[in-house]
C-alpha cells in the first residue's frame, strides 16, 4: 500500500511524445482511473509504473522510493493485462503460484496464500484447470488472483474489463469496487470507457495526447470540465458545444447564438469580460436542455431516440449545427421535423475560449 | 469434372515417374536377389533378402552411425539454433546484420560447406587442423576416432541456419506479455526463459527435433564429399551405404532392402510427430 506519483514525466518512442510533462500523485489507498481514448499515452503512463517502459525524463516514486532504475520485480506492484497474460501451460493454481514462487515463498504459505486469493475470487473448482479450459470471466479471475495473491504496494490494471461481454463487464465492475475496499489498497486503473471511469475511480485523470488534461472526482469532472476535450469525451450522449461570439450590451455580456442572444448570468460574464476574448464555445449537456414555448434558441426536431427510461432528441439549429436533448418519458414528444424552442437554466452554461479550449471558471 | 483432372495430371505424371512407380517398384526389388555377375538372371528369394541384409554387418554398422550421427547433430543442432536465436531477440542496434549472418548457411550448398570444410581441416593447410594441433598428421576426416564427429560439425554449421529461423520464429511467436507478466511477478532473466519462453517454445522444439532427425537420417551430400563413408565404414550413413550398394557393388537387391529400411524409420519418427503434435497443438494464446 503506497502512494505513487509521476513528476514531470516524458516518455518519447523515437520522434513520437507517447507521454508529456505528466504530474500526478496517487494517493495511498486510492483508485485512480487513467481515461482517454487510444493513443493517448494511458497505457505508457502505466507501463511506466511497472518498470516495463522507462521514462525519458522526470521522475516515478512508488512509496518513499524513485523507482527510475528499479527493476520491474523489485517495485513490488502486480499488474492485470487486458488480455490476462496467464501463463497457457500452467494450471490456474501454478498461475497464481508463479509471483510468490519467484519471490521464493515457501510451499506450506504459498499454499495458504493462493487458497486464500482464489478464495476470494471464487476459484476453488477451477485450480487445476488450464487457462484454454476457462470462460473469458474465469480468466479475468484468475488474472486477478494472481495479482492480490502477493499484496503488493499497489495494483496496476490495463483495460482488465475489455474482453469481457457487456453483462459481465457491469458484474465484474462492482466486485472490483468491492474488491478494492476490502483490500484497502491503490489501484491504478487504465480504461477508454468512460463509464468505468465514472463509476470506479475515487479520481479521474483524463489523458490526450499524452497530456494531463483534468484530474478530479468523477463528478467535478463532469460537472466542471476543465476545456473542451474532457467536455466532449466525458457523458452520453457528450455536450453539447456551438461557437459564439462575445456580444457586450452595456453592462450585461451575452453569447450570439444562431438566432438567438443569450445573456451570460453575471459572476460569468465578469469571468468572460475579464479573459476578453472574442469568441467563446458554449455548453450544454443534453439533460439541461428543456423545450419549452418560451425557450429563446429555435430548433428543428431530426431524429427521436427512445431508450425506454428516456428519450434523446436530436434537433437541427439554424446554422445547421446539430443538438441532442434528452427527455424524461413523461414529457410530450415532438414529432420529426416539428420546430421546438430550447431553453437551460444559465447556472448549467459552460463556456470555454474558444482559442485554447480551456474552460472559463467563475472565480 | 474433366478439367479438375486434367490439371492435376501433370503433377500426377512427375510424382508418378519420380517417386510413386521407384517406391513401388523399390518393394518388388527387395524380393530379388541381385546376381553376383552382370548378365546372369535375377532369383526370386522372397523376404528372405531382408532377414540376410538386416542381419548383415553392413547394415548394422550404418544403423549404428546413422543414430550416431543424429545424437551428435540434432540436440548440438537445436542448442545452438535456440542460443543464437535468443541473442538475436534482443533490442539491440545492428541485429539485423546479426540475423542475416546467423541464418545465411541455409543458402549455402552442401557442395560449398564442404569445401569449405575440406580446406579447413586440410592436414597441411588447415586452419581448423592448426587449431586443433593437428598440422601435419591427420585430417579429423580421416582419423577413424574423429571422422564422424567432424562430419557432424560440418553438418550441425550448415543446418545453423535453418535452426536459427524455426527457432527465431517460434521466438517471436511468445507473447510479449507474458514476458511482461512474468517480469512483474519476480521472476529473473533465467527463470522467464525456463518458465515461460521454454514451454511457450516446447512444440517448436519438438518439430525441430523430429525435422532434424529426419534430415540427419537422409544425410548424404556432405558424406560423400568429405570422406565417402571412410574411414573403414566409421561414417558410412544408412543413406550412404544404400549409394554405394547401388552404384559401387550393383546390388539392386540388398540395396532395396536397405531403402526400405531407412523408410521405415523416418514412417516411425513421422508418426510420433503427428501422435504426439496432436496431443498438444490447442496451446491458447
Amino acid at each position: 500500500m503506497a502512494r505513487v506519483a509521476f513528476d514531470d514525466v516524458t516518455k518519447r518512442f523515437g520522434d513520437v511524445v507517447a507521454v508529456r510533462d505528466l504530474t500526478l500523485e496517487i494517493a495511498d489507498r486510492e483508485f485512480l482511473v487513467l481515461l482517454g481514448p487510444s493513443g493517448c499515452g494511458k497505457s505508457t503512463a502505466l507501463r511506466m509504473i511497472a518498470g516495463l517502459d522507462e521514462p525519458s525524463s522526470g521522475t516515478i516514486t512508488i512509496g518513499d522510493e524513485v523507482v527510475n532504475d528499479v527493476e520491474p520485480r523489485d517495485r513490488d506492484v502486480a499488474m492485470v493485462f487486458q488480455s490476462y497474460a496467464l501463463y497457457p501451460h500452467m494450471t490456474v493454481r501454478r498461475n497464481i503460484e508463479f509471483p510468490l514462487k519467484s519471490r521464493k515463498v515457501p510451499p506450506d504459505e504459498r499454499g495458504r496464500l493462493v487458497a486464500a486469493a482464489s478464495e476470494t475470487l471464487g476459484l476453488g473448482e477451477l485450480l487445476d484447470r488450464k487457462p484454454a479450459q476457462l470462460s473469458g470471466g474465469q480468466r479475468q479471475r484468475v488474472a486477478l488472483a494472481r495479482a492480490i495473491v502477493r499484496r503488493p504496494l499497489a495494483f496496476l490494471m490495463d483495460e482488465p474489463l475489455s474482453n469481457l461481454d457487456a453483462k459481465l463487464r457491469v458484474q465484474t465492475r462492482a466486485e472490483l469496487i468491492e474488491l478494492q475496499a476490502r483490500l484497502r489498497t491503490t489501484i491504478v486503473y487504465v480504461t477508454h470507457d468512460q463509464i468505468e471511469a465514472m463509476t470506479m475511480g475515487h479520481r479521474i485523470a483524463i489523458l490526450a495526447g499524452g497530456a494531463l488534461q483534468q484530474v478530479g472526482p468523477p463528478q467535478e469532472v463532469y460537472e466542471r470540465p476543465a476545456n473542451l476535450f474532457v467536455a466532449g469525451f466525458i457523458g452520453t450522449p457528450p455536450m453539447n458545444t456551438v461557437e459564439a461570439r462575445v456580444v457586450r450590451e452595456g453592462e450585461t455580456i451575452a453569447v450570439g447564438l444562431p438566432g438567438a442572444r443569450l445573456p451570460l448570468p453575471a459572476p460569468l460574464a465578469h469571468a468572460v469580460a475579464a479573459r476578453n476574448v472574442e469568441r467563446v464555445v458554449v455548453g450544454v449537456r443534453p439533460e439541461h436542455l428543456l423545450l419549452a414555448a418560451d425557450g429563446i434558441v429555435p430548433a428543428t426536431v431530426t431524429v427521436v431516440e427512445s431508450l425506454g427510461h428516456e428519450r434523446n432528441l436530436v434537433c437541427r439549429l439554424d446554422d445547421g449545427t446539430l443538438i441532442i436533448t434528452r427527455q424524461a418519458m413523461d414529457v410530450p414528444c415532438p414529432g420529426i421535423g416539428d420546430s421546438v424552442r430550447l431553453m437551460t437554466d444559465p447556472e448549467h452554461l459552460h463556456v470555454f475560449d474558444a482559442r485554447t479550449g480551456d474552460r472559463v471558471n467563475v472565480p | 469434372m474433366l478439367l479438375g483432372y486434367a490439371l492435376v495430371l501433370p503433377s500426377l505424371l512427375i510424382f508418378g515417374t519420380f517417386i510413386f512407380y521407384p517406391f513401388i517398384k523399390n518393394f518388388w526389388l527387395a524380393l530379388y536377389r541381385t546376381p553376383p555377375f552382370p548378365g546372369l538372371p535375377r532369383r526370386w528369394v522372397g523376404i528372405s533378402q531382408y532377414r540376410d541384409v538386416l542381419t548383415s554387418q553392413v547394415f548394422t554398422n550404418s544403423f549404428k552411425v546413422t543414430l550416431e550421427f543424429v545424437v551428435l547433430t540434432v540436440p548440438i543442432g537445436i542448442v545452438l539454433g535456440l542460443g543464437l536465436a535468443v541473442l538475436a531477440h534482443q533490442r539491440l542496434r545492428g541485429m539485423g546484420i546479426f540475423r542475416v549472418i546467423f541464418s545465411s548457411t541455409v543458402v549455402t550448398s552442401v557442395a560449398v560447406a564442404s569445401l569449405i570444410s575440406l580446406t579447413l581441416l586440410n592436414p597441411q593447410i588447415g586452419l581448423m587442423n592448426y587449431w586443433l594441433g593437428r598440422t601435419g598428421s591427420l585430417s579429423p576426416l580421416d582419423d577413424p576416432k574423429w571422422a564422424l564427429v567432424a562430419v557432424a560439425g560440418v553438418t550441425i554449421w550448415q543446418n545453423l541456419g535453418l535452426s536459427f529461423i524455426i527457432m527465431s520464429a517460434g521466438l517471436q511467436a511468445v507473447p510479449d506479455e507474458l514476458l511482461e507478466a512474468a517480469r512483474i511477478d519476480g521472476a529473473g532473466a533465467w527463470s522467464r526463459f525456463r518458465n515461460v519462453t521454454l514451454p511457450m517454445l516446447s512444440p517448436t522444439l519438438f518439430f525441430a527435433a523430429v525435422v532434424g532427425s529426419i534430415l540427419a537420417f537422409h544425410s548424404f551430400g556432405q558424406i560423400d564429399l568429405l570422406t565417402e563413408g571412410g574411414p573403414q565404414n566409421h561414417t558410412n550413413v544408412l543413406v550412404y551405404s544404400i549409394y554405394q550398394t547401388v552404384f559401387k557393388e550393383n546390388n539392386n537387391g540388398k540395396a532395396a532392402v536397405l531403402a526400405i529400411a531407412l523408410f521405415a524409420m523416418t514412417l516411425v519418427l513421422t508418426l510420433v510427430q503427428l501422435k504426439i503434435l496432436e496431443r498438444r497443438v490447442s496451446y491458447e494464446r
